[in-house]
C-alpha cells in the first residue's frame, strides 16, 4: 500500500465535557489535494491542530509520515508548512527578519523561491509585521509556510476574509506545491466552489464527525439533484426513499438524493411523482443537504 | 486555450476540460501539432487542482486526441479522426447499455429479454416512421 502522508485513526478529542472530534479517521497520500469542509465549530481547526501536534488526542492516533507529531514534533513539523486562519506572526519582527528566523528551522529553505514570492506580492522586506494589512499578513505567512518546500502543506481557512487578489496568490501556491514538487495539500474552507475546484478529495465534518469523505468526483457522482412533478398538490415535503433534502412546494419539488436512482424513482412514483430532470448535485447542494439532515445516514458508495 | 469551467451543471471538471479540448480540436481552433499548455499553467489559469488536468490530459491521450512528447510537452495529434470518433461513439453507447442492463436487472429482466425488447421497439419504430428512404437507411445503419 502507498505510504500515507497523514493517517488519523479513530481520533476523539474532548474539551471538558464538550466533544470536539468523535472517532475521526482521515488519510492523505502524496501528491493529492484534500479539501476539508464543515460549518464553523464543526471541528476542522481541531483536526488540523492534531496533525501539527499542537493538541494531544484523547483517544485514537495521529501519524504524519509515520511519526507521532506530539512525541516527535521536530521530525514531523520540519516537513510541514502551516498557515493558520488568523495568520499569527511575531508582531515585532520585520519581514526579512521573519524570513531569516523561519529559515533557521528549515534546512530545505529555498531562498530564491522566497525572494520570488516577496517580489510577486510586492512586499517590502523592511516592513514591520505589525504594520501589515490583513492581505499582506496572509502573503507573508504564506511565504513562511511554503518557502521550505514542505512535503505537507496545511492551510486553515486560507481565503477567509481576503480579497480576490490574495486568494488567487494562495491558490497559486497550492497549484505550484502539487504541480512542481508533487506535494500534499490539506486545506479547510467554507468557500465550496473553491473546494470543488482545488480538491482531489473532500472530507465533510459535522459536529465533530466525518459525515462524508472520498474522491471529489465519486462524491459528486453519488448524489443527484432531481426535479420531481407530482400529480397532487403537496402542502409538505413528501418522505421519499434515498432523499436527503427537499425544496419547493405544491406540485413541483427539487430533491437531493443518493443511492440507486431507480429506488428514488419508484418511491416518487408511489406518491404520484415523476422525475422531470436529473443531474449530479454540486458540492454546495450536497453540503447543505448533509448539514441540514444529518440524522438520516445515507453513506457514499 | 479558451476553456470555461461551470460548477453548476453537475459535470465533473476533468470531463468539462476533455469535452472542450475535443471541441476545440474538432472545430479547428486547435490544430494538429499545436502544443497544449503545461499542466501547471492550465491549472493556474482555471484555478483547479493540477491532478484534474493530469486526469483530463490522460483521457485525451487514451482517446488519441493528444500525445505527450518526452520532455517537450503535450501536442494535438495528427489526423485519424475517424478512429477516434468510432471509439468515442462506442464509449457513449456502451455507457447507455451498461445503465440499461443495470436497470433491467433490478426489474428482473434477463439480457436475452432486453435484446428481444430492443428488436421489438426497433420494429415498432420502423413501422410507425413514415420517413424518406435515406433517413431510414441512416437509422438502420
Amino acid at each position: 500500500m502507498e505510504q500515507s502522508v497523514v493517517d488519523v485513526k479513530d481520533l476523539s478529542r474532548s474539551f471538558g465535557d464538550k466533544t470536539a472530534l468523535d472517532r475521526v479517521s482521515f488519510r492523505a497520500t502524496a501528491g493529492q489535494v484534500y479539501g476539508l469542509v464543515g460549518s464553523n465549530g464543526a471541528g476542522k481547526t481541531t483536526l488540523l491542530k492534531h496533525l501539527l501536534g499542537l493538541l494531544r488526542p484523547t483517544t485514537g492516533s495521529v501519524r504524519i509520515f509515520g511519526l507521532d507529531p506530539v512525541r516527535d514534533p521536530v521530525g514531523a513539523l520540519g516537513r510541514i508548512g502551516y498557515l493558520s486562519e488568523e495568520h499569527e506572526l511575531p508582531e515585532w519582527m520585520r519581514i526579512d527578519e521573519l524570513m531569516r528566523y523561519t529559515q533557521a528551522f528549515h534546512p530545505t529553505w529555498d531562498a530564491a523561491y522566497a525572494r520570488e514570492l516577496l517580489e510577486t506580492f510586492a512586499l517590502d522586506p523592511s516592513s514591520k509585521v505589525k504594520d501589515l494589512s490583513k492581505g499582506m499578513r496572509a502573503q507573508t505567512g504564506l511565504i513562511a509556510a511554503v518557502a521550505h518546500r514542505p512535503e505537507l502543506l496545511i492551510l486553515d481557512e486560507p481565503s477567509s476574509g481576503l480579497d480576490a487578489v490574495v486568494r488567487r496568490d494562495i491558490l497559486d501556491a497550492i497549484v505550484r506545491a502539487v504541480a512542481d514538487d508533487g506535494r500534499t495539500v490539506i486545506f479547510s474552507s467554507h468557500l465550496l466552489d473553491e473546494v470543488e475546484r482545488m480538491s482531489d478529495h473532500v472530507t465533510m465534518i459535522h459536529q465533530g464527525r466525518v459525515t462524508l469523505s472520498g474522491a471529489l468526483d465519486d462524491v459528486r457522482g453519488s448524489y443527484q439533484r432531481s426535479r420531481v412533478h407530482f400529480v397532487d398538490h403537496l402542502d409538505r415535503a413528501p418522505v421519499l426513499d434515498t432523499a436527503l433534502a427537499m425544496d419547493g412546494g405544491g406540485r413541483s419539488w427539487t430533491v437531493i438524493h443518493s443511492g440507486p436512482i431507480e429506488q428514488f424513482r419508484r418511491s416518487a412514483g408511489a406518491r404520484g411523482g415523476e422525475i422531470v430532470e436529473s443531474r449530479d448535485a454540486t458540492l454546495e447542494e450536497i453540503f447543505l443537504a448533509r448539514a441540514g439532515r444529518s440524522r438520516q445516514h445515507t453513506e457514499v458508495a | 486555450m479558451d476553456i470555461t469551467i461551470n460548477l453548476t451543471d453537475g459535470v465533473p471538471i476533468y470531463r468539462q476540460i476533455v469535452n472542450q479540448v475535443k471541441y476545440l480540436v474538432a472545430s479547428g481552433l486547435l490544430r494538429p501539432g499545436e502544443e497544449l499548455p503545461p499542466i501547471r499553467t492550465l491549472a493556474l489559469q482555471l484555478k483547479v487542482t493540477p491532478n484534474t488536468i493530469v486526469k483530463a490530459y490522460g483521457e485525451l491521450e487514451i482517446s488519441g486526441v493528444i500525445h505527450k512528447r518526452q520532455g517537450s510537452g503535450t501536442f494535438v495529434s495528427e489526423g485519424r479522426p475517424q478512429q477516434v470518433a468510432l471509439r468515442e461513439r462506442r464509449r457513449v453507447i456502451e455507457q447507455r447499455i451498461d445503465g440499461l442492463l443495470a436497470e433491467a436487472h433490478q426489474l428482473n429482466f434477463t439480457a436475452e429479454e432486453v435484446l428481444r425488447m430492443v428488436r421489438e421497439r426497433k420494429a415498432a419504430m420502423d413501422e410507425s416512421t413514415a420517413a424518406p428512404a435515406e433517413v431510414r437507411k441512416e437509422l438502420s445503419r
